[in-house]
């Protein structure tokens, strides 16, 4: 198991400072949520630590490595990820997808050994997709799609999961049985999530992003505050108790006389 | 799959012999095997017998081999490029490969460049202007995060249309009207001027390519997932684009400078061959080479066979072919295409 940093992380693109000076620590086995509104640079400081953006400046750890320093194998055999991107263009099969998560630890066109085979089906069967095996991904509605590359990312057998949105297309089940699953797991996860509720409900620690900044983070009783939405998402809210869990749980009052979505 | 594989080599070898005899001047298969085993074998035939011999042996047996080579590598460097630019609609040609290579052919055989190299100056004027046009697009689309897939496409296309109006000026003012066959040539393909001198290098490409493209094909399925996704995984699309671009422009070039360019092959059979055994490229590029040299045999033979003694342009064929498996495809995967 091994500890995630982020230190002073600085995106720059066009001048523009798409993340400022992030920083982040993760502790092994604990699950940490990055919230904020769009465009504060959550998906593209995911996108350094899982390597497909190199950050202007700035220093990821895992462990006692120094990330970017690490050949991109070796951090592909720690870290995987669920990105914003679409699947393939062409229409493997499901168990195809699911097996190229073991490209990491293969060379060349090894085939996958006996072992590996098992675990892709334990895959499957935790993200619940074993009976669409031999079914094209092109023919899947989104959550089965979005479950099918979860379940590659899993092969993967990282020690780090960074999750972009993974609850987009699901539907209320799987949510809730994904986030369940995470937070068993034991690994060390970071994870974009939009519904604020769903993240105080999963997450031991929330960090908020606002223009590329750490805004504020802790766990999700200190940070989900009426007073901390309204600054950050721009949006009056009450805060209440879960009757059982006593996680924070937002209400919101949808109004018809809001102001418009231009202001911030 | 390995009896799949030995099936189609059979197939294969069928067509090929079959495409020897058959032709203008018809010669029995009996006939046709004894020639081919008296040239092999340095055996010998009676002396009325020699033109027929020369046909088979001379003239359409190198033609019918070349169709082999030209067929297996435009579906392979198909397959490879529709998964590097993540594009199922592109082909060899998408990256200005084959209106470069008509530049160049062309100019040469109307100014009268490479002289020095004799009967190949076309084809090595074909293989620059190959090459160029495929550098000339990848340094266009070049930019600061590297290559996109998207970009490359678009400047193929763009540079295509450049090339096409230089080409266009040429025959304009050209002198003869010899350089509009010329020009049909090098546009809709033709291995009429296949002799056993072009197979070999041409063969040599082709081949070595195809293994080597075959060597990446995990790499490959993963790079059809993304290239961010790709990187989660461990590869660095950039320079595995990069790499295999090298390939594919060399064997593509290397093929236009022999036949011309050829259309709807490298588009159509990839998709064919998914639609056969799957998209993973461990199988699709053992296959795909396979469906395409028997395809390709049989459209020269109908080339060749149709209007005889006339020849069509392989493009024609290809395109009357290529273009309603081609809606079809579309319609069926419509979602697919519009969608993203």
């Amino acid at each position: 198991m091994m500890d995630l940093l982020v230190k002073d992380l600085t995106v720059t693109i066009d001048g523009r400072n798409l993340v400022d000076r992030l920083g982040l620590r993760v502790p092994s086995g604990e699950v940490v949520g990055l919230v904020g509104p769009n465009g504060s640079g959550k998906s593209t400081a995911l996108r350094c630590v899982y390597r497909a953006l190199k950050p202007t400046s700035g220093v990821v750890r895992v462990g006692e490595a120094d990330l970017w320093q690490l050949p991109l194998r070796e951090s592909a055999q720690r870290i995987a990820a669920l990105t914003q991107e679409g699947s393939a263009d062409f229409d493997f099969t499901v168990e195809e997808i699911v097996a190229l998560g073991r490209s990491p630890h293969k060379r060349g066109n090894e085939p996958l050994t006996d072992e590996e085979h098992d675990l892709c089906v334990q895959a499957m069967q935790q993200m619940d997709v074993l009976e669409l095996a031999s079914r094209g991904i092109l023919d899947l509605s989104g959550g089965e799609k979005q479950r099918v590359l979860i379940a590659r990312a899993l092969v993967q057998q990282p020690s780090i999961l960074i999750l972009d949105e993974p609850t987009n297309h699901l539907d209320l089940r799987h949510q809730i049985q994904l986030l369940g699953y995470l937070r068993r797991c034991g690994l060390t996860v970071v994870i974009v999530l939009h519904d604020l509720n769903l993240a105080a409900a999963t997450c031991d620690r929330i960090g908020v992003l606002s223009e590329g900044r750490l805004f504020a983070s802790g766990a999700p009783q200190e940070v989900l505050t009426e007073a901390l939405i309204a600054e950050v998402f721009g949006v009056p809210v009450s805060v209440v108790r879960h009757p059982i869990t006593g996680d924070p749980q937002l209400l919101f009052a949808v109004d018809g006389e809001q102001e418009s979505l231009s202001r911030r | 799959m390995v009896l799949l594989l030995i099936g189609l080599t059979a197939i294969l070898v069928v067509s090929v012999f079959l495409a020897i005899g058959l032709g203008s001047a018809i010669v029995p298969p009996t006939d046709t095997a004894r020639y081919l085993w008296a040239a092999v074998t340095g055996g010998s035939i009676l002396p009325d017998e020699v033109t027929r011999y020369q046909i088979i042996w001379q003239i359409r047996t190198p033609r019918v081999l070349l169709a082999v080579v030209v067929g297996a590598g435009l579906a392979a460097v198909g397959a490879t490029i529709q998964a590097l630019v993540r594009n199922a609609l592109a082909d060899p040609y998408i990256l200005g490969v084959s209106s470069g290579a008509s530049v160049g052919a062309v100019s040469v055989s109307l100014l009268g460049a490479l002289s020095v190299l004799g009967i190949y100056a076309v084809s090595v004027g074909a293989f620059i202007g190959a090459m160029g046009a495929t550098l000339l697009v990848y340094g266009i689309a070049y930019g600061k995060v590297g290559v996109s897939p998207l970009r490359l496409v678009l400047t193929g296309v763009a540079l295509s249309f450049g090339f096409q109006a230089i080409m266009s000026v040429m025959i304009y003012f050209a002198p003869t009207s010899e350089a509009t066959g010329t020009v049909l040539f090098w546009t809709m393909g033709s291995f009429g001027a296949a002799t056993w001198g072009s197979i070999p290098l041409a063969a040599l490409f082709v081949f070595v390519g195809i293994i080597t493209l075959h060597r990446y094909s995990r790499p490959l399925d993963v790079m059809s997932l993304g290239d961010e996704t790709a990187a989660s995984l461990g590869i660095d699309s950039m320079r595995a684009r990069k790499g295999l671009f090298v390939v594919t422009a060399v064997m593509t070039g290397a093929m236009v400078a022999v036949s011309g360019t050829i259309g709807f092959v490298g588009l159509v059979i990839p998709h064919i061959t998914r639609m056969l055994i799957g998209a993973t490229h461990a199988r699709l590029l053992l296959v795909a080479p396979f469906i395409g040299a028997i395809l390709m045999v049989w459209v020269d033979l109908l080339a060749r066979v149709l209007v005889a003694p006339r020849e069509l342009p392989l493009g024609v064929l290809t395109a009357l072919i290529g273009v309603p498996v081609f809606i079809y495809l579309m319609r069926r995967k419509g979602y697919v295409f519009g969608g993203k």
